[in-house]
């Protein structure tokens, strides 16, 4: 199956004081069309930082990252803001709204960088927070919802732009059982139904099963990655 | 402008520090347009071209008089159409809290000079044809109770009568009425003839305090106003030959340079603001730290992070500010209305324009620091939470 995202022997080196701490060391990894990665791993062994290099939010010290057939790790930091815009949702530990925007506007969000006008942007967001099962509560503010609808609002504005790669940082971390349950089956289906490819970290093994594979990073090193 | 939400929502992110900070920005601009409008106020038409009537006075000291044989010679000058002239008399008609302004006046030539001063011609006729007679306007009439026929006492303060008393006394033999109500001022005081009045006179006999002239063209003023005053320049009464309005406010002008006032408290009130605006966006933005990686993240570049706070700053200035260009729009005609007419304060466009333009300096200049702030923030700490 075709890649959609393809990491070639990636380091990052980081400087800690007058120390140079490698944190990811040589790193292999091919994630197919359709693919849902679970990446776990010990605190502090590069799991996000490997997350933020194949979303393209931050550039490798050595090695190359392909995604959908482009090499984002020399691109500048403008043309990655361009190109995550239309490649990347995002979905984060703690959900990370605009306290002060509705639902409905937070979803509106990154289609504010597209061409569409504003009844097409109403309409995509409105799909979108019906997608996640809350179209009910688009004119509420982030406050004045769970955690878990926090969650899922902010998985309906990493869907909205319809971008191919789906990247979550620990999107179950802050919430409770029943809620992480219903982000997970959520983003099991945004894989099934809506071929999304997800990349998802997690320290927990329920959130886990919930990808069609499970990858382990210790110490900057994938220790049962597929090297290719 | 499909920011515009964006940057309304961020604005009033703490609406209880939007609004305090709001008003002050409002106080301030209010300030701003009073004094600009005084400001105008006292500061004349730079150019006097257009004005077909100016003032010639003592270049010295608007209590120092001239010689009256500067008439004909004024009257020599080309464009001069007529030369009018006036003295200060300051009488007090009973006591001394009926305050009101009196002249003496050369009687046809200063009717002719002053076309708003609305006499019959009965009365314009009984006024040139009675040495000892006076003029009044009608709200001066009406407040003393006066009509055509009164003899009316005036004591001197200033000019003993030859007959050896203080007392002046004058026929009222006019009425007269402004030509336009904004001029109704005009109706607060009594005209008398100059030549009862020099030959009454113990001293300074042969002089008046200043002239009134017409010019027969207003694109002129400028240059015939040079032309009188190189005429008596290195004489004893040197002239300065300007519009009358900038000579009537030669008068407000002895407190100060009102100008130099007026921008000494404006830089004060700015500068304060300034520190109180741009402490309130650094803050403001402190706290959006991880919102703004967010926006990065999600595909907004760097400039147009930058781009959008500096408009949130700017919108903050522009808000406040027109707020208080527009209280001051409404402060300015009670105010023009308790001067009784002396000053017609205005809000013209150049104060809204100069306003708008200092909106939008202050908001740039307060936005810059944490615009460029959140530009450079890097998102992968930003999000990391360092
Ligand atoms: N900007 C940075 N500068 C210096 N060191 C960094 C930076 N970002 C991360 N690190 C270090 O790199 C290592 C890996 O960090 P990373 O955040 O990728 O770990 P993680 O696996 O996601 O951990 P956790 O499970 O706690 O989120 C850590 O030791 C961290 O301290
Ligand atoms: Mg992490």
């Amino acid at each position: 199956m075709e890649n959609l995202a393809e990491v070639r022997n990636l380091s990052k080196v980081y400087r800690r004081g007058s120390q140079n701490v490698e944190v990811l060391h040589h790193v292999n990894l091919d994630v197919p069309k359709g693919d849902f990665v679970a990446l776990m791993g010990p605190s502090g062994s590069g799991k996000t930082t490997l997350l933020n290099m194949i979303a393209g939010l931050d550039a490798p010290t050595d090695g190359s990252v392909t995604v959908a057939g482009r090499r984002i790790d020399q691109l500048s930091t403008d043309e990655l803001a361009r190109w995550r815009a239309g490649n990347v949702g995002f979905v984060f530990q703690l959900y990370n709204l605009l306290p002060m925007l509705s639902a409905q506007k937070n979803v509106e969000l990154p289609l504010l960088l597209t061409r569409l006008d504003g009844a097409q942007r109403r309409r995509n967001a409105g799909i979108a927070l019906k997608l996640v099962g809350l179209e009910a509560r688009a004119a509420h503010k982030p406050s004045q919802l769970s955690g878990g609808e926090q969650q899922r609002v902010a998985i309906a504005r990493a869907i909205v732009s319809d971008a191919p790669l789906l990247v979550c940082d620990e999107p179950t971390g802050d919430l409770d059982r029943q809620s992480a349950e219903d982000v997970l089956a959520l983003l099991q289906q945004l894989n099934r139904e809506h071929g999304k490819t997800i990349v998802m970290v997690t320290h927990d093994p329920k959130a886990a099963d919930h990808a069609r594979r499970v990858l382990h990073l210790d110490k900057g090193t994938l220790v049962d990655g597929q090297v290719s | 402008m499909k920011y515009l939400h964006l940057l309304w929502a961020s604005l009033f992110r703490k609406r209880a520090r939007t609004v305090l900070t709001l008003l002050s920005i409002a106080a301030a601009f209010c300030l701003f347009g009073m004094l600009d409008a005084v400001r105008i106020a006292f500061n004349g038409p730079e150019n006097i071209n257009g004005i077909d009537r100016m003032v010639v006075a003592s270049r010295f000291s608007i209590i120092q008089s001239l010689p009256l044989s500067y008439a004909g010679r004024i009257q020599t000058v080309p464009g001069v159409k007529l030369v009018s002239w006036a003295n200060w008399f300051g009488g007090i008609y009973q006591d001394e809290k009926n305050f009101f302004a009196n002249f003496a006046v050369s009687p046809e030539s200063t009717l002719d000079a002053n076309p708003e001063f609305v006499l019959s011609p009965a009365e314009r006729e009984a006024f040139l044809s009675t040495r000892t007679g006076a003029i009044v306007g009608a709200t001066l009439a009406k407040r003393f109770g006066w009509k055509l026929g009164d003899k009316i006492p005036l004591k001197a303060t200033i000019y003993p009568n030859k007959d050896g008393t203080n007392t002046w006394i004058f026929d009222l033999v006019g009425i007269f009425h402004a030509s336009e109500p904004k001029l109704r001022n005009l109706e607060r005081q009594m005209l008398f003839r100059y030549d009862y009045f020099d030959e009454g006179r113990t001293f300074e006999q042969g002089t008046v305090g200043w002239y009134t002239i017409r010019i027969d063209d207003p694109g002129r003023a400028e240059e015939i106003a040079r032309t009188i005053d190189r005429m008596f320049a290195n004489s004893p009464d040197e002239t300065r030959t300007d519009s009358e309005r900038a000579w009537e406010l030669s008068f407000a002008k002895q407190i100060g340079d009102i100008g130099l006032i007026v921008s000494a408290i404006m830089a004060a009130v700015f500068f304060t603001l300034l520190l109180l605006t741009g402490n309130t966006m650094a803050q403001a933005i402190r706290e959006r730290i991880p919102e703004l990686a967010v926006l990065k993240t999600i595909g907004f570049s760097n400039r147009g992070i930058l781009a959008l706070v500096l408009a949130e700053s700017a919108l903050l200035l522009v808000l406040g500010g027109l707020l208080g260009l527009l209280l001051t729009r409404v402060l300015l005609p009670v105010f023009a209305a308790a001067s009784e007419g002396r000053f017609d304060f205005v809000l013209p466009p150049q104060t809204w324009l100069s306003g708008v333009g200092l909106m939008l300096t202050f908001g740039l200049a307060v936005g810059l620091a944490p615009a460029l702030r959140a530009m450079r923030l890097r998102i992968v700490d930003a999000l990391a939470g360092h």
